[in-house]
Formats: C-alpha cells, structure tokens, sequence
C-alpha cells in the first residue's frame, strides 16, 4: 500500500501554485484601549457573560479570598502548592472555614474527589485582555489545568498591571512563538456556557458555573 | 442520485421545523451583524483572515511538513489518512492498542464526516458526544443540522420530551437551565471514567505544532484534558502558518458564527502530559485527513473552498437552509458551504445535485469571513456536472448531464445566435402564447410553488422600440 502520507503530500506538490500573498495586519496593530480603561473594558466584557469580579490587594488576597468562599458557602478549594500563588495560599490561609485542598498528586489518583468533592479551583493567570474581556492562563505543573476546568467555581487572580489590548498584541508582546508554549495554553472568558438548546444561554454545561476574578492591586 | 428536491419539498410542508429554523437564524444574523458595525474594521479584517488562509494554501504541503515536524517534536504523534475509512482505521488501532471502550467526543465535523460513530460501534466502542447539542442529536440517533448548532432544529419542548424518555430518572421540564444541569450530571461521569477524548481542530500552527480549539461549553477541554488518550482530527486545510495568524481568524470566526466577541474557551494544545506534570492526556495524536481535499487542491479555482473555516455563517444567511433546514440536504455540511463541499468531496454523482439547490443570490459570499466566492464555485460545479471531461477536478465529472437540457440548450444557442431565428420565435411566442397550457413541463413545478405562470409579451422589445421610431431596432 502506498504511504498516505506521501501520496497526499506530493499531490499537493503537484498542483500549479502562486506566490504566498502577505498579509496586511495594521487592523490588528490599530486596536487600542488606553491603559486606564483596559480593566473597565475587561470587566464589562466579562461581566456581560456573568463572570464575578472583586476588588482585594496582592498583600491580603489569601484572607480575602478565605473570607469570600466562606461567605458564599464555598466548602472547599483546590490550588496547585507548587505555584507561587498556591504557596501564598497555603501560608496564610485561615483556620476553618473553607478547606484549601493541595492538587499534589496526579489527577488519576484523585479524579473522583476532584469531580465530586472540592467545590472551587485557583489559578493565577499570565494577564487579562481588554478587547474580548479574556484571562490568558498558562498552566503547568506548578499549576495544573484541571483547576480551571473541573471544580464548580474557578477563581482566577488578575495583576490589573498585566491587561494587554488584544489577544494578537498579547501573544506577541509575551513572545509566544519564540518560547516554548506551555501543554495547555488557555483564554478563559467567562464560565462555561451554552445556548445549544432553543438558543438560550445556559451557564455551568460541563466546564465551572461560575467564574470569579480577584483584582489583586 | 441524489434527494435533495423531495427532502426540502417534504421540509418546507413542517412548520414547526420552518419556525424553528427561521427563529434561530434571524437571532444569528442580527446578533452577526451588531459585531460587524465597523465597515471598516470589517473589510480590513476581512481581507487580513482571506490573506492568512490564502497563504497558508499557497505553501500547503511545506506547512503540514512542517507541522508534522513540529508536533513530533512537541510528542504529539501525527498520522496521515488519505480516505475516511483509513482515518477511521487509524482511530480504531489507537483506540485498540489502549484497550479503549469509551470515547469522549468533543464537537468535529470531520468525524462527522467520517462517520466515525457508527464505525467505531460497530466494534464494540462507545462514542459518546459531549457538545450539548451534539449529545441531544446521538440521543435522538440524528445527524446535525447545522455545523455550529447542530439541535438547532429542536424546539425545547422537544427536548424536554427526548429527555425524559431517554435520560434514567429525568423528569419532563422545559426549564433550560434544569435540561442543560441534566446532561451535566450524565456527562461528568462519563467524562471522568473515559479511556479516550477525541476533538477536532480548528486551526492547527505549522510555525508551533499548537492545535487550537475554540468552544463556550468545556467539554471540548475535558475531552483533551481528563482522558489519558487525546486524538484530535482535522481536514488537511486547518493549517496556518504562525501563531500571530490565529488571533484574527478566532475574531472573524466567533463574531461570524454565533456573534459572540470571542467564545468561552480558546484552547491551545502543544504537547501531551510533560514530565512532573498532573493532569493532561499521557498520549496525544493528530490524524489529517485528505478525503478530495488534495483533488480540490489541484484546481485553483475549486482550492478556495478549502479557505473555509466553518463559521456557518453562509446557512445562516441563506434562504435556502433557512426554509428547508440542514437535514434536507442529507450531509455532514449542509448550507451553502456544503453545496460548494460535498459536491467536490463525495462527488458528482451523489452530490452534484446540492450545486443547484441555490438561487444565487449572493447572501453567503457577502457575509464570508474569508471572502470564498461560494456562487461561482456553484457555477463552476454546476458546469463540472454537465460536461464530461478527462482531467476534471472532481469524481464523475459529466454525471449530472441530461439528454433534454443539453438539446434544449443547444437549439437556444441556435435561436439566439440568429437575428431571423430570434425574430420569428419571438413572434411566435406572443402570438401562441395565449394558447399553450397553463402549467406543463418544467412550468408545472414552478406553479405548485404557488406561483403564476410568466407570460410572453404580445410585443417584443425590438417591435416596442421601432414603434417608438428607434432606428436600429
Ligand atoms: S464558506 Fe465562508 S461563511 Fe461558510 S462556513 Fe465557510 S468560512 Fe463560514
């Protein structure tokens, strides 16, 4: 039998072709939002999809986010101990109240606790963009992708610092081609939604229902 | 031969479907447009993702080379298939070699397209989709009726009634939010115990070997992120050549599709599991499949089709789909790009006949994000159809030709090659017109639609003009 591969490729080569035309991207660089309206942009993108925003400090968002959790009835939150934010999380994390469950082991071990017992996940994230109102997270091994994927609720963490216009000027102030992309690249821009029946928008299909950004100043 | 003609007649008498149908496109079509405003920022946009397509075509067998390098690289494994039934095959084997029994299946119409489904019942593996709208068509064994919304032709009391047949210990509601926690509940399981996740792809990166997925529910995330065994399938066309030219197809595909400024989820995947890593696929693979892609290829008027990056937008905007809905045209894609694609995929013979279910009245070309001329390539099939030829491009070049249409159209070419000849038939069709049969012929269709009968005029229009003393008339 004849290679698929090579059969394919060298139709292809045969075929009679052109030169590549360029592409004029000035739509893309053109897109701007000051500086100082980038989070209000952000914010009313995102919470037109229902995304929940709040405002707490890079010093005291542990206890801050402990006091919202417990506040809302939130039992319990998975974090990824070896990232810096789950580090913080779990040096200053309060006595009772919501439980901070460490993601220390790997999710084959633990799957039916993560899809039926912790209630929450915490990610950091590389920044936000202003234009579509997206998080850009990079997850890792310090921080897993399911903490933004299988908990109920996903609390990400904003630096207000870190908005980029557009998605296309994010990836290449931040060099994306050049570094090795992470397994899982991600933008998350609101909670997991649908409107596959009779068009209306239902949130919580399979991925978190709800979505809850800290603005850490 | 194809049915397209008697599945729309019999579509268009279901007012229930034609309601439903025309609801949800006028919702899609305004909600389109309020994201598209700016002309400006439309036609430069525009033209930016027609350029990126067009130049990822241009080096297409250079950019899958260098895709499948870059993937291997990354650890993702890539395969090759040149039909469905080897890209099934491919799937089959991975699926075996793991012991698989289930499979997860985020949204891919190409996997539609392969009718994957069904193949991999047939041995003994559960393929569960887990698209909302994908899971309600598998409970109710359809096919999709629309590439972006496949339930589209559902109202919600009929899913309301599906699932509480369907769905153990469900309770009829047609309480949206209770129908959608509902498959929640199902799906979850089965996303945690799955052996296997199989996704599509919407643009594939030469420049990083990145798969990129763009969705609004997750479950294209957990298909590609819980499973051990990640196998993600493309046409050969989902090709770019770099990163930086994703973020303007993402624009122009969510805004077309469902006019939402960007979905839920943009997905990017670069590799399986890494070393110290907790959670992802510990195997990733990419099959590419061919299916006529490359046979399209070889001609460059027939290549833009693979342009296409399946917004959907072209059915929302056509009168056709909108009338008969997606299930008439017994396809995976249904709508204008389907009658540009089908064709050129399963061939003439069986699909020809979709490139005549157009009035070419240009509604999809206006409203495609990458600018394909979808109502010449209908013109263009609709001649492959009728003329066979050696070295056509598509199967069964010639298999749509009919003795009749062929004679009548070569007497027209008599008559108005001739001034005498025009002139007297001419005459003679005022004259007699009054006598010919109300409806007869191809007449007698048109006036089932409820419409009256053309007449000739009594007068031609080189009489009128010499009676007005026009000279050369
Ligand atoms: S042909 Fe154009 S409008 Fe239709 S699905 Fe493809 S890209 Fe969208």
């Amino acid at each position: 039998m004849p290679d698929a591969r090579d059969s394919i490729l060298s139709r292809l080569r045969a075929a009679p072709r052109g030169p590549a035309p360029g592409s004029d991207f000035s739509v893309m660089e053109d897109r701007f939002f000051p500086p100082e309206e980038r989070l209000a942009r952000l914010r009313k993108m995102m919470e037109a999809v229902s995304a929940e925003f709040f405002e707490t400090t890079k010093a005291d968002w542990p206890r801050f986010l402990h006091g919202l959790l417990v506040q809302q009835g939130i039992g319990s939150i998975l974090y990824g101990p070896g990232s810096e934010a789950g580090q913080r999380l779990a040096e200053e994390w309060p006595e009772g109240g919501a439980r901070a469950v460490a993601y220390d082991r790997p999710m084959d071990s633990f799957k039916e606790e993560m899809f039926n017992g912790v209630e929450a996940g915490l990610t950091s994230t590389l920044g936000g963009i202003a234009e579509t109102g997206s998080l850009i997270l990079w997850p890792s091994a310090d921080e897993p992708r399911a903490l933004s994927l299988v908990p109920p609720v996903h609390v990400a963490l904003l630096d207000p610092d870190k908005l980029h216009n557009t998605f296309w000027q994010a990836m290449r102030a931040l060099g994306w081609s050049q570094t090795q992309m992470p397994a899982n690249a991600l933008l998350v821009s609101g909670p997991s939604k649908t409107t596959d029946i009779e068009q209306t928008l239902a949130y919580g299909v399979h991925g978190p229902k709800r979505l809850i950004v800290l603005i850490t100043r | 031969m194809g049915n397209f003609g008697p599945a729309a007649r019999e579509a268009l008498k279901d007012g229930q479907l034609r309601s439903n149908f025309r609801r949800a496109m006028d919702g899609l079509m305004s909600k389109r447009a309020a994201l598209f405003a700016d002309q400006d920022e439309w036609t430069r946009l525009r033209a930016l993702g027609e350029s990126i397509k067009a130049r990822a075509l241009a080096q297409l067998p250079e950019l899958l080379e260098k895709l499948e390098a870059n993937c291997r690289k990354n650890g993702i494994q890539v395969h090759w298939a040149e039909t469905t039934a080897q890209a099934n095959d491919i799937i089959l084997g991975l699926l075996q070699k793991r012991g698989a029994k289930t499979l997860v299946k985020g949204k891919s119409m190409v996997s539609e397209e392969m009718h994957l489904n069904a193949f991999l019942e047939g041995h003994g593996i559960e393929a569960l989709e887990t698209d909302l709208g994908e899971y309600v068509i598998q409970l109710d064994h359809e096919a999709p009726s629309h590439i972006i919304m496949p339930a589209i032709h559902k109202n919600k009391q009929q899913i309301a009634r599906l699932f509480s047949e369907k769905i153990k210990e469900a309770q009829y509601t047609e309480d949206v939010d209770a129908l959608t926690g509902m498959a929640r509940q199902v799906l979850r399981r089965k996303f945690r115990e799955a052996d296997a996740g199989l996704s599509g792809v919407n643009f594939a990166v030469a420049e990083t070997g990145t798969l990129c997925l763009v969705e609004n529910e997750g479950n294209g995330r957990l298909c590609t992120t819980v499973p051990p065994l990640h196998i993600a399938v493309m046409g050969l066309e989902k090709v770019v050549e770099r990163l930086e030219d994703v973020p303007p197809l993402i624009s122009l595909l969510t805004r077309s599709a469902t006019g939402q400024p960007i979905t839920t989820y943009v997905n990017m995947i670069t590799s399986p599991r890494r070393p110290g890593e907790k959670d992802g696929p510990e195997e990733v693979h990419l099959v590419i499949l061919d299916n006529g892609r490359s046979r399209s290829y070889s001609d460059e008027q027939l290549r833009r089709t693979l342009q296409c990056i399946r917004c959907g937008a072209c059915m929302n905007h056509c009168p056709v789909y909108t009338r008969v809905g997606g299930h008439a045209y017994n396809a995976p894609y249904p709508g204008p790009i389907g009658k540009i694609l089908m064709p050129q995929i399963e061939g003439m013979e069986a699909k020809g006949e979709l490139a005549h279910a157009s009035s070419l009245c240009n509604a999809c070309v206006e409203v495609c994000p990458v600018k394909i001329p979808i109502a010449e390539l209908l013109v263009r099939l609709r001649t492959e159809g009728a003329h066979a030829r050696a070295d056509a491009p598509v199967l069964q070049p010639g298999a749509e030709r009919s003795t009749a249409e062929a004679l009548a159209w070569k007497m027209w070419s008599r008559m108005a090659t001739s001034p005498t000849a025009w002139k007297m038939a001419g005459t003679m069709a005022g004259t007699f017109d009054p006598l010919m049969p109300e409806a007869f012929g191809p007449l007698a269709d048109w006036k089932k639609g409820g419409r009256t009968r053309p007449r000739f005029a009594k007068k031609s229009l080189h009489r009128l003009l010499r009676d007005k003393g026009v000279p050369d008339a």
